[in-house]
């Protein structure tokens, strides 16, 4: 048997269909993934994410230690409730995992993916050596994701006027606390939308009553359809260990600035950058087929340059053709990958296909 | 628990078959088949007039998880498709066993149908997977 979450139960109520997902029996779906993904984009939808990993820093260091650790800089979160996209690398400037930081009111929170849970807190103890920095795994509490463009409309119905009032008051990457209560705009959709960490034995009621407004459970499946649309990434398929940053669309959360601040796999990537600027370092981009067929994950594809790969790829419900994500040669101009022994052409485009509902990729 | 008529024949690649009258029979997956594969997005028929083998790939049905080739039966020759799929694919899942039909096939060799399960062994080979 699995780990379960302390949602486990409701996942079986609404008829959700568990699958082994790193360990954790988890619902892929509670019916029909494509309805599920259309009523996030049309109304709202509730992820139970209680499986990824949360870590509480804190201690005199903290700050020092993070600025240290993570590719993108936490100075920028200059007031509590800020939220920060980094990925961590190691020496080599290769992704160990991505993750989102929150400032609190006293230190910071990691959310780190659940796969690379003992991995992670191992390179963060292993990293921890000379500051003075507390590391705690928070297990007992819950994540619910909330997406969709009633999401934040329905979630302010459930909580105190005064609450409400700060929840609508948000911009996208911040939070704030609810007495015991965590919540931030942030999400992995492409919509509006929260996500809530509490603990653990509030979540099943909290759900209930997101159920009641009309707020649909949405699984693992719809969670994959809905990232890729919105071209984010997903660890352990678009980037890892073997990945540069740069070879995964993460240049813009590295921070190169200040000069003067050290962090793992900086000078690595100076090396990266070279390689870049020869052409040597692959591109992972969008890419579509607006015929019949479906682009999966693993597929090789080749360009007028050289051979790739899709990373993640799947039939967008929203757009109503395959979309996909695929690495190969930069500035390479033409994409093709053979289907069912067909040779069918691929257009490549920014990696970010639906926004808000909305077309972007063209 | 997915739903199994018991009035038709199944092969172990979760096909149904419905004998129709004059040696015709109409084939399509099974409820099962349609939740393994979960939202169908894209199917793809042969063509009418097509002379298939028994246990030979005659479609294609691609589902939000994998494709996945769909197999005829028995020997004959395709005498209709169900056109509705192609824009509807999702009929499949709806309604496996009546709107979801794929095609209808004139049998050669009618003893082939003694190689296919009736639903109780066919329900067995479902439970053992």
């Amino acid at each position: 048997m699995g780990k379960r979450t302390c949602l486990f139960e409701k996942h079986l109520e609404f008829g959700g269909k568990i699958v082994d997902f790193a360990g954790w029996e988890m619902p892929v779906n509670y019916g029909s993934q494509i309805e599920e993904h259309n009523f996030v984009r049309s109304s709202a939808g509730v992820f139970d994410v209680s499986h990824m990993t949360i870590i509480d820093l804190g201690g005199l260091d903290a700050e020092k230690y993070l600025r240290f650790l993570l590719a993108n800089d936490i100075a920028k979160l200059t007031t509590p409730g800020q939220a920060l996209y980094s990925a961590m690398l190691n020496h080599d400037g290769y992704v160990l995992d991505d993750l989102i930081v929150y400032r609190m009111g006293s230190g910071y929170r990691l959310v780190v993916n659940c796969a690379t849970r003992e991995k992670d807190l191992r390179w963060l103890i292993q990293n921890s050596d000379g500051f003075r920095v507390s590391i705690e795994e928070k297990p007992r509490l819950a994540i619910l994701a909330i997406n969709g463009p009633d999401s934040i409309s329905k979630c302010c119905k459930l909580v105190s006027s005064e609450h409400a009032k700060r929840i609508k008051e948000l911009k996208y990457f911040q939070g704030t606390d609810l007495g015991e209560w965590f919540v931030a705009r942030t999400g992995y959709t492409g919509e509006l939308g929260l996500e809530f960490i509490i603990p653990a034995e509030d979540a099943p009621d909290f759900w209930t009553r997101l159920l009641e407004l009309g707020v649909k459970p949405i699984g693992l499946g719809a969670r994959d359809t809905l990232r890729l649309e919105a071209g984010m990434n997903l660890y352990g398929q678009d980037m890892d260990e073997l990945t540069s940053p740069l070879s995964a669309n993460m240049e813009r959360t590295i921070a190169y600035d200040p000069p003067n601040r050290e962090f793992i796999g900086r000078p690595a990537l100076i090396a990266h950058n070279e390689l870049r600027k020869a052409g040597k370092i692959p591109v992972l981009v969008g890419l579509t087929l607006e015929s019949r067929g479906v682009l999966r994950a693993g597929q090789k594809v080749s360009t007028e340059l050289g051979e790739g790969m899709i990373t993640s790829g799947g039939f967008s419900p929203t757009l109503k053709h395959s979309i996909a994500l695929a690495r190969i040669p930069s500035n390479s101009l033409s994409c093709k990958v053979e289907l069912r022994g067909v040779t069918t052409a691929l257009r490549i485009v920014e990696p970010n296909f639906v926004r808000f509902g909305k077309r972007v990729c063209k | 628990m997915s739903n199994i008529p018991d009035d038709l024949k199944y092969a172990s690649t979760h096909e149904w078959i419905n004998i129709n009258e004059e040696g015709l029979v109409t084939i399509g997956i099974s409820d099962h088949a349609q939740e393994a594969l979960g939202d169908i997005v894209f199917i793809e028929l042969p063509e009418v007039g097509t002379s298939v083998n028994a246990k030979e790939e005659v479609a294609v049905v691609e589902s939000v998880k994998a494709a996945s080739d769909i197999y005829s039966p028995i020997t004959g020759e395709v005498i209709q498709v169900n056109e509705t799929l192609i824009d509807s694919p999702e009929t499949v899942n709806a309604s496996p066993y009546e709107l979801g039909w794929f095609f209808k096939i004139r049998m050669e060799n009618e003893a082939e149908l003694d190689d296919l399960m009736n639903s109780d062994t066919y329900s067995e080979h479902c439970d053992e997977e």
